[in-house]
This record gives structure tokens, sequence and C-alpha cells, in this order.
């Protein structure tokens, strides 16, 4: 049976490559973010490509007070949907995260916003005893690193955040999957200089609507971040605190 | 938006320079921020047309959605970014297809109104701005802009053939044409020498909506012209026998994996490969049903052939010479490279309608030429310059889209449409914002460099 999924954050690389994904398999969609333009030219090329139901609507991660309302109107559109994934994130500025403001937004948008989002998401999925949710967190949240330590915290938050909401939902059949992409060619990242084994935002994408048929809870993109962050995450701390990373 | 400085070539991977990347997600990020910059698709144009030494380059891939296809009348609407080998599969299985398409599909929509480029049938339907309902276009100052042969009629004359100069192609709305199947039905016949080539290419009773000759660049003497001249059309649906389906599924891909030594083309396997070449295809007496893919894109099916010629890249000649002195124009440039002992790996000669709308557009009505030439040493672009006078000299012009060496002087004298051009380019883009290598190597919208 086809599966009918929102995506949060749907303007992004990864997310769009993922919307492709599904389209492919014949599911419909429902795309948010805040992007109304981008959001019109992505639904429009999916549906003239796979021929498959696309919907769009306004979705400001930032704007818990609105997520209520947000939901119930996708569900009034797309009352049999029975996924999620998220997909929005914010990298900010590095040095501008030392001061608070900055720190706050990265915090805000991948953190609190989430979390406010999901918990909606999840009472729905719960109640219908079936559903999926997706989560895009970050290996970035495995270890605290200098270079990017407050997008890190809040990424890291979210996977653990994630990991409670799948033991809740284990027992009402409902998926949680944790995705946790390593150095993906997207605008976020192009042109950074010490990216290595970047993967194509097209073959992320499949790997995360696949996901579906497997059975792991935490998975890594391309698989060998698995490992990579295997041994960073073992590095003893008083070797990796002189690293620079 | 985040950049990427690095050595970039495009189709011929002559010349290299370095030049500043970005690649906008963003529809509304394709914009003008630097003093240079140019759009760049899919790198398929052979020369430094999409290159910007030491500037500002505009990636198009990920600007890539189609936005309209109306069934009924057979237009469709998509972003500059989208390429052709995206828009096929998709137009093709509601019985559409392009009016006019070039002989790769791993081109961008942009591109091809950059180009104003042509296919096998232009000497009927004319190129690919003619077949362009409107295009939308990000100017200087940041203001978009729509331009049809109606509306903004000027700048859209500019725009189409314009090399992207007068400002970044947005989105175009194409008129498809309707095809009954996706098959081709082609007839092959073959030509001894350059007069039967001429003869048979101007002959009524055999022409077809497509037309184009493959030319054995290594026969000389009496045999100096020979070759296969492939004609076609789309297939109707009761030439096709009951067990086709009316879509062609396209085949896998080969790739060359690396770069062919120099040693690999030599003259002698070029010639041994012409001539079995030859004698296969022209073999072909009866007429044969071939896939819109393989007939379209032959090439396409191994990727990066342009490895074959070797790291140091190729250049592609292509002129096209008038109707009037098209035989003796052909003809002298066929000698002069037998004579040259350079191979040419691939020669085709096709028959170019009238001119079209674009100013600064290639085709003129005539017989077009395009050689394949790998880079050896320094001599090559000394019989390149010897074949510009014969085309100069017949008054004929150079393909920008594939040029990589032309001069300034040679550039004005073949494009007698430039001083019109200018006048738009120094109203859209008063400070030559949008420039590339090209037009800095050419003079375009400003002395040249």
């Amino acid at each position: 049976m086809n599966e009918a999924v929102l995506i949060l954050g749907a303007t992004s690389a990864i997310a769009r490559a993922t919307a492709v994904s599904f389209a492919s398999r014949g599911d419909s969609l429902y795309l948010a973010s805040r992007d109304e333009d981008e959001l019109r030219r992505i639904s429009t090329d999916l549906r003239l490509r796979f021929g498959v139901e696309v919907h769009f609507g306004l979705f400001d991660a930032e704007a818990t007070e609105t997520h209520d309302t947000f939901f119930k109107s996708i569900v009034a559109v797309m009352p049999n949907l029975s996924g999620v994934v998220l997909a929005f994130g914010y990298l900010g500025d590095q040095v501008a995260a030392r001061d608070f403001s900055v720190g706050a937004k990265v915090i805000a948008i991948n953190f609190t916003g989430a979390v406010s989002i999901l918990n909606i998401c999840a009472n729905y999925f719960e109640q219908k005893k079936s559903g999926f949710i997706i989560g895009i967190a970050s290996v970035a949240g495995d270890r605290g690193r200098q270079s990017n330590y407050v997008y890190g915290a809040a990424k890291g938050a979210l996977s653990l955040y994630l990991q409670g909401l799948r033991n809740r939902l284990c027992a009402n059949g409902v998926r949680v999957i944790t995705i946790k992409p390593g150095f993906v060619d997207t605008g976020m990242t192009y042109g950074l200089p010490g990216l290595f084994l970047v993967a194509s935002p097209h073959s992320i994408g499949e790997c995360i609507v696949s996901s579906l048929n497997k059975s792991a809870d935490i998975v890594y993109l391309p698989w060998f971040w698995r490992y990579i962050m295997l041994i960073i995450k073992h590095i003893p701390e008083p070797i990796f605190k002189r690293m620079k990373l | 938006m985040p950049s990427l400085i690095t050595n970039l070539s495009s189709w011929g991977r002559y010349p290299v320079y370095s030049c500043k990347l970005e690649r906008p997600e963003r529809y509304a990020d394709l914009s003008s921020t630097a003093s240079s910059q140019i759009a760049r698709g899919q790198g398929r144009s052979y020369g430094d047309a999409a290159l910007n030494e030491n500037g500002r380059i505009l990636l198009t891939e990920r600007i890539n959605r189609l936005l309209e296809f109306d069934l009924e009348q057979g237009t469709l609407r998509a972003e500059a970014g989208v390429t052709i080998a995206e828009i096929l599969p998709i137009i093709v299985s509601k019985g559409w297809f392009l009016p006019v398409t070039p002989g790769t599909k791993f081109v961008s929509l942009g591109g091809c109104v950059a180009a104003d480029v042509h296919g096998k049938n232009h000497h009927h339907e004319g190129s690919f701005g003619e077949h362009v309902l409107s295009i939308e276009m990000i100017l200087a100052d940041g203001v978009r802009t729509s331009c049809s042969p109606s509306e903004n009629a000027e700048l859209f004359c500019a725009t189409v053939g314009g090399m992207g100069l007068t400002g970044i192609i947005g989105e175009v709305t194409l008129k498809l044409i309707p095809i009954q199947s996706g098959y081709v039905e082609v007839q092959n016949h073959t030509a001894e020498n350059l007069e039967q080539m001429f003869s048979l290419m101007q002959d009524e009773t055999i022409d077809d909506r497509y037309s184009v000759a493959w030319i054995d660049s290594m026969a000389r003497g009496a045999r100096l012209g020979r070759g296969v001249v492939m004609c076609g059309h789309h297939a109707l649906k009761d030439e096709l026998p009951n067990n086709f389906h009316s879509i062609s599924k396209p085949k896998s891909n080969r790739s060359i994996p690396f770069d062919f030594p120099s040693w690999m083309l030599s003259q002698l396997s070029i010639a041994t490969f012409n001539a079995l070449y030859y004698q296969r295809v022209g073999g072909k007496r009866a007429p044969f049903l071939s896939g819109y893919d393989p007939y379209f894109y032959p090439l396409d099916t191994i990727s990066h052939w342009n490895r074959m010629y070797g790291k140091r890249g190729f250049v592609q000649y292509q002129c096209v010479i008038p109707d009037s002195t098209a035989f003796e124009g052909i003809k002298a440039l066929l000698q002069k490279l037998s004579d040259s002992r350079r191979p040419s790996f691939l020669a085709v000669l096709k028959r170019l309608g009238a001119e079209g709308r674009g100013l600064l557009s290639f085709p003129m009505a005539g017989y077009t030429l395009a050689l394949d030439l790998p880079i050896r040493d320094e001599g090559l672009f000394v019989l390149l310059n010897e074949l510009d006078e014969i085309v100069l000299r017949h008054g004929g012009r150079v393909y920008l889209a594939k040029d990589a060496r032309l001069s300034a002087d040679s550039f004005r004298s073949m494009y007698p449409h430039y001083e019109e051009w200018l006048k738009i380019k120094n109203v859209v883009d008063p400070n030559n914002k949008f420039s590339s290598s090209l037009s800095r190597r050419l003079g375009i919208g400003s002395e040249a460099a």
C-alpha cells in the first residue's frame, strides 16, 4: 500500500531527494517549509515527473505555537497520513554561535522546533497505532567538536529525543528511525574545505526511504559513518580535547 | 552563498581555468552578485563559453524543476537547469517530442537556448530558439523579466544564441511536437565522394525530417568526402510491426574509464574504423527502425567519451558555409584537413535552413561541417586558423558553443548582427556583469582581452 508522507523542511537538497524517492514509489506527499515559491516549484515537479499527489503548506519550525493548527490542516487534506520525515535543520555560523542569539536559533530550530512538531505527530500516530517517524539528526551529534558543537549539541539532543520516542511508541506499532548523515553534497556543505567521502543527496534520499524496509533504528548514511563515528566516539577525552576536528 | 574555487573545463577539456563556482538550490538565488558571472548548465559546450577565468560561475544543475506540461497543447515550462535527458522520458510517454534536439541529451534547457542549438532537422524546423515560446530571465539589475518573440522581442532575440551574456535564463517555455511512437524510421544512403554527397543531400526525394551525413575524414583524392547520409523521421504507428512497444527503452550505459593514450587514435586506427563504418552503416540499404535514444544520442551510451581524446583534450571545429559557396568551401576544408594528416575521429555534415531570430545564433542557410580534433601540439591551432580563413572567404561562420580559439576579428566578420546585439546588451547589462572567458576572448560586450 502506498504511504502518505509529510516532509518537514522539504526544500533542502536531502529532503527533495527523499521526496523524489517516495514519489517514485507512488507515495503521496505533503511538503512543508517556510519558502512558498520553492514548495510550489518542487511540488509541481514531483507531480509532473511521477504523477503522484503532492500538497504543500507553510511551516516554520521556530513558530511552535502554530504547529498544532499546522498539523490539523495537514490531516484535513491528507487523512491517510502514514509517516513523517523531519528534514529541517539549521547549521548556523559557528563563530557567530558564540553569541547566544545565534546559538539560541540553532537550538530553537534543530531541537525545540523539532520536539514541538514531533510531539504532535507522535500523539497522532500513537492513537492510530501505526505510522512512522523519520528524524534526520547528524553525525555531528555523536561527539562535541569545536567546529560545530552548538549544532552538534542540538542534533545530539534530537537523537536522544528520538530514542525516547522510539521506546514510547514501540508498543503501539509506530516506527521511529534516526538518520545520521555524514557529509552530503548540499548547499550547506558546498565548497567547504576538509570534506571527504561526500555522498550525493540522491543516494541519501534513496537510503532514507529504503530504511523503512529494514530493521535498523539508527541509520548512518552512508553506512561507513557508523564506523568513523565509532572510532571518533572512542578517542579518550584527554586526547580528543587537544585535537582539531 | 557558499562557493568553490576550482579548475574547470567543459566538454572538450580545453581550456582549463580557475573559476569560482556557486551552486544555488533555490530559484530565488539565481542572481548577479559579482562583477562578472556566467551561468553554466551541464558544461556540454566544448570550449570556454561556460568558463569564467577568475570569475563567478553559477551552476544551474539544481534549478531543474518541471513547472508545467500541457498535454493538449504540447507546451512545457521548466527551469533552465533541467536536462533533455530528464525531459524526454516524461514527454515521450505522453506522445510528445522535442522540436529540436542536439546530439547529446545531457544538456540543460538553458544551454539549448543560450547556444540556440540545432539538430538534424534544421533545414525544416530551424533551431531550438524558433520553438521557444517564452523565457524568464534574471537581469543584471536583479529584475525578473519575461521575453518572447512578441514580448520584449529584442531581449528575446539577443538571448536566443546569446551565450548567456544578456542575463540568467531562469525558465523556458517550449512548444513540443507530437509523435506516434518512440521510434525513428531510418534510411541510409552512401556517397562515394563529395559531389555525390551534395547531390544526395539536395535530393528532395530522399530528404526526410531528419538528415545528417557522416563523412570519412580520412578519405583522400577521388574519395574525398565519401560517407553516409542518414535520413529519418518519427515512425508512425502503422510503420511499426505489431510486436513493437511504441516507446523505446534507453540502453544501459558504457563508460570510457580513463584517458586514452594518444597513439590509440592514430591515423591508422581512425582510417580503419572509418573504412569499417562506411561498409557497415553504408551497407544497410533497407529502411530500419531505431529507438529515439540510439538514433539521436548515439554517443550518450558511452559516458565520458571525451576521455577518448586523451588528457590534453580536443577541439570541435564546427562551421557553416552558405549555400552559394557550400560545395567549394566544404571541399576546401576537407582538402585542408586531409592534407594536414590530422585525424578527425568524427566528421559530420548537415544541411542548415534559414537564419532564425537569434542575433548571435550560429545557423544560416547552408552546410555545416563538424570535426573533432585532438590537441596533440600547437600545430593544430595553426591549422584551425587556416580553416577560419577558408570559412571567412566563403562567407561562413564558426559555432561559438564549440569554439575555444577563434579570434575577435574573425568573430566580428562572421557575426554581422553583433552591433545590433550589442545595443541590446548595453541596455540590459550596461556594466557587462554577464561575461565569460569566451566573451572576453572574442570581445563580446567589451573590447577583446
